[in-house]
């Protein structure tokens, strides 16, 4: 008996059309749980380096995380993992809402997609009936549009649909892969499907996920509902509204927007606008918020409702939203947000990244004025700043005209372009994610974050920590009182004795060695909620979740039949982490690339950053190129990778 | 027999559709609660409550399973309220053959919302308890009820069902009917 998992993946061969149910290797489990654990593990032993995004030989994983579909609040993660067409190197993006559940319940962990199908086709999964379609109807329509009537042609309407619009059709390189409540939008994963000609999966199960042990495994879940619903009710004091409570940031509930609006950066980010937030603002957008929202949404078995349903019009379906994709047209087009909202709406059916697609609009409007792009390049654009967006929008899912260039992001679009436009894709991080935020001092503990996330994404390693120090030692010490989810009693200290201002302040503050251990800590939650496919809304992001280091070994153990204690969660944690790096190393990542965003702070210090990450490296095992040594590898079980990095000349034999 | 008002515990779930935020924890928990043994699986197509869903349309209703129908209905009704379309059978609680709601999925013998009744007794529901949203909200309340004594439907099915084993169903039928005549 298998549990928690299946024990089953699908594999599918879209050049062939044939299809697989796979029994898995249940020893990999213990060794890397699953979403994206077992989803690197796939595209080690599976997907060579030289595998080029849109080629077939690329594949496209849809992993569910080890818990995903059990009892557990928030346990709804799919991992979606490919080689990104925008990175070019190993990418996930997680999707909460219905699919993993149901796929779980369809009897499989995974979906394995690989080759190229000679025409456009869905795959339906009921439970073991298991079939590819004709989707050639479908072409062109937008990802909700084409659910829906995926549901009606299979007369299912229970059946959750992922599928992708015309941006993933046209192999953008920030398509989303959109499915209802959720989406899996970074990194262009979608573009990975549509170069496989693959619609959408529409997926319905029917069947049991077993719990291994199930009264320890439901004392911890009831705990966990609990807390939740205390700390529900006990918001914590002394941060803004959207640090204040647990789940993705409370975008879609909350109306005060000062924070994002004054500090975030405008355009191409590049304007702070200190007291935009006025009276009238707050009365016009609140309306706009109220009169759209049509209700809050949660994912499968999570009470948060951190999404909302939102009608921009009567007579088009309403979208799904959450988080700050509510913003991010607003601000990069420099209107409101009911501009904001109508075009998430389209921005959606065509299937974009909500935070790549206004920046790069963004970005080409300042082209434009720089006398850079010029209006030969924009046939027909309306002048108007709104106008201009849908314009754009539509060519880059398109990939017509500039469309074409500007599809392929920030970085890669400036390359094309030349003429001195790279200058224009600033404030990025690792290359291709551009920050809408700049700030003055330079802070350790993000520059690290900046510069070893494997996924050049800030929101998905950042978390438990506070952003920030609070500005008295009386808040500081109420806030550790109880504060149990710390990994020790050290953690305690760094904060109470981190000050805004004066020696123990950023950037020398928190300490080097103190830096490495915070961001290791907040990355390890990451680390775990990507394999357990808990929800980062309950464990890794917010402040004082109810899912923490000293609950979790317990939970994953009475969940899937394992006996794991905080040390072994620890090393698969660091195994997964390095698995992934290594997947990067073998495909060109070292420490030349792990570069901060240029001028995102002000202040730099060019020693101290040097002296981060040569201690980052050093806590983590890695050499000095940020490679993870030989006894590393060794330790964590690794030996084929150290084997095949010896191959490659990467690390030295011996 | 007596005629006298007695008291009688009535069970009530008020539903709030406008509160449901669409989560499942409800179908999860029910079906984990009734997994034999207790919690050793999780399956909403074994749910006793099932939220029927579309999303588009902003239609979100917790439906329980209550009898088993052995046939469909004749005419079927469709509501608008608020300007939200809802299917026929939305509000239906039955288990009936028009559709596959409240069926074990491998057997396909009806599902009934039994109010989680356990040894010993809940506080609430399971899937009161877990709808944090307060779309599912457990009352208790006394009732009086003037008339005969209702036994327990259960017990009596277990008592025909012990007698029918005993002296098969047509002499207990023949029985029946003549004892009622009788009467
Ligand atoms: S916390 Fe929010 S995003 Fe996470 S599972 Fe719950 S509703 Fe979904
Ligand atoms: S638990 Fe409550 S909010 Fe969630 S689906 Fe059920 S009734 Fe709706
Ligand atoms: S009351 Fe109990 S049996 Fe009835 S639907 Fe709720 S959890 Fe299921």
């Amino acid at each position: 008996m298998r549990y928690a998992e299946t024990g089953f993946n699908l594999e599918v061969d879209l050049t062939r059309g044939n299809i697989e149910c796979v029994a898995t290797d249940p020893k990999l489990v213990p060794l890397h749980l699953g979403g994206l654990g077992t989803n690197a593990r796939h595209f080690w032993d599976r997907v060579p380096p030289e595998t080029e995004p849109y080629a077939p030989e690329n594949h496209l994983v849809f992993g569910t995380g080890l818990l995903c579909g059990t009892p557990a609040p928030g346990s709804n993660r799919t991992i979606v993992s490919a080689i990104s067409p925008q990175t070019r190197l190993f990418g996930y993006a997680m999707m909460g809402g219905f699919f993993g559940p149901e796929l779980k319940h369809a009897g499989y962990d995974k979906i394995v997609l690989r080759g190229r199908s000679p025409e456009w086709v869905y795959l339906h999964i009921h439970d073991g009936k298991v079939e590819l379609r004709d989707a050639k109807h479908f072409v062109g329509l937008g990802t909700l549009e084409s659910a829906e009537l995926i549901r009606q042609e299979l007369r299912d309407p229970k059946a959750q649909v992922s599928s992708i619009g015309l941006a993933g059709e046209n192999r953008v390189f920030f398509a989303s892969i959109e499915q209802g409540r959720s989406s899996a939008s970074r990194l262009g994963l979608g573009g990975v499907m549509g170069d496989k000609r693959l619609k959408a999966i529409a997926v319905r199960g029917t069947g049991d996920i077993q719990i291994a042990h199930p009264p320890e495994y439901m004392a911890i879940c009831k705990e966990v509902l609990e807390f939740i619903e205390k700390r529900n009710r006990n918001p914590i004091p002394g941060v803004m509204p959207i640090l204040a409570g647990l789940g993705s940031p409370q975008e879609m509930a909350i109306h005060d927007e000062k924070w994002h609006t004054e500090n975030f950066a405008w355009g191409n980010a590049r304007h702070r606008r200190k007291g935009f937030w006025t009276e009238e603002i707050q009365k016009s957008w609140t309306g706009t918020m109220e009169r759209m929202r049509t209700r809050l949404l949660s994912c499968h078995n999570c009470p948060m409702k951190c999404g909302a349903a939102i009608s921009v019009d009567t007579r088009l379906c309403s979208y799904m939203m959450k988080c700050f994709s509510k913003l991010t047209y607003t601000m990069a087009a420099m209107s409101d947000l009911d501009f904001g909202l109508r075009i998430a709406q389209k921005a959606t059916e065509h299937g974009v990244d909500a935070f790549s697609a206004p920046q790069t609009m963004a970005f080409a409007l300042e082209l434009y004025e720089a006398g850079i792009l010029k209006p030969t390049d924009f046939p027909g654009m309306p002048l108007d700043n709104e106008g201009a967006f849908y314009w754009l929008l539509d060519r880059i899912v398109r990939r017509e005209g500039i469309g074409d260039v500007l599809a392929d992001g920030t970085y890669w679009a400036a390359k094309r372009i030349g003429n001195g436009a790279e200058a224009y894709a600033h404030n990025n991080i690792k290359k291709t994610e551009q920050l809408p935020l700049k700030l003055g001092m330079l802070n350790p503990i993000y520059f690290l974050m900046y510069c070893t996330g494997e996924k050049a994404n800030i929101t998905q390693i950042e978390g438990n920590f506070p952003q920030a120090p609070f500005a008295t030692r009386e808040e500081r010490e109420a806030f550790i009182r109880d504060w149990p989810q710390v990994p020790d009693e050290r953690f305690k200290q760094w904060f109470v004795e981190w000050e805004l201002r004066g020696e123990k302040s950023i950037p020398s503050y928190p300490t080097i060695d103190a830096t490495c251990e915070i961001v290791n800590w907040q990355e390890k939650m990451h680390y775990i909620d990507d394999a357990t496919g808990l929800c980062a809304g309950l464990s890794s992001f917010p402040l004082k979740p109810p899912y923490h280091l000293h609950n979790l070994p317990a939970l994953i153990s009475a969940g899937a039949g394992l006996e794991l204690d905080e040390a072994g969660l620890d090393r698969v944690t660091r195994r997964n982490r390095n698995l992934v790096r290594c997947l990067n190393i073998q495909r060109g990542l070292r420490r030349a690339d792990e570069r901060p965003p240029d001028d995102h702070w002000k202040n730099r210090f060019p020693e101290l950053e040097q002296k981060l990450l040569d201690e980052y490296y050093k806590f983590k095992g890695w050499n000095q190129d940020g490679v993870p040594t030989r006894e590393t590898l060794l330790e964590l079980g690794l030996d084929y990778v150290y084997e095949d990095f010896v191959r490659r000349g990467i690390l030295e034999g011996g | 027999m007596s005629k006298k008002p007695r008291k009688k515990l009535v069970k009530r779930i008020k539903i709030d559709v406008d509160k449901c935020n669409g989560c499942r924890a409800c179908e999860v928990i029910c079906s984990s609660f009734h997994a034999v043994p207790r919690y050793s699986s999780a399956n909403p197509a074994r749910s006793r409550i099932r939220v029927i869903r579309d999303p588009l349309a902003d239609i979100y209703v917790p439906v329980y399973a209550g009898e088993y129908a052995a046939a469909q209905c004749a005419g079927r009704n469709e509501y608008t309220i608020d300007g939200k379309r809802y299917e026929e059978c939305s509000f239906c609680r039955a288990s009936c053959p028009s559709r596959p709601l409240f069926k074990e999925a491998d057997s396909g013998l009806p599902l009934k919302c039994d109010m989680c009744e356990s040894d010993p007794t809940l506080e609430q529901p399971k899937c009161v308890e877990w709808c944090l949203a307060q779309a599912l909200v457990y009352e208790e309340r006394e009732e009086e009820v003037v008339g005969e004594e209702e036994a327990a439907p259960d017990e009596v099915e277990l008592g025909l069902e012990a007698l029918a084993a005993k002296h098969g169903w047509q002499t207990l039928l023949d029985t029946v009917t003549r004892l009622t005549k009788r009467g």
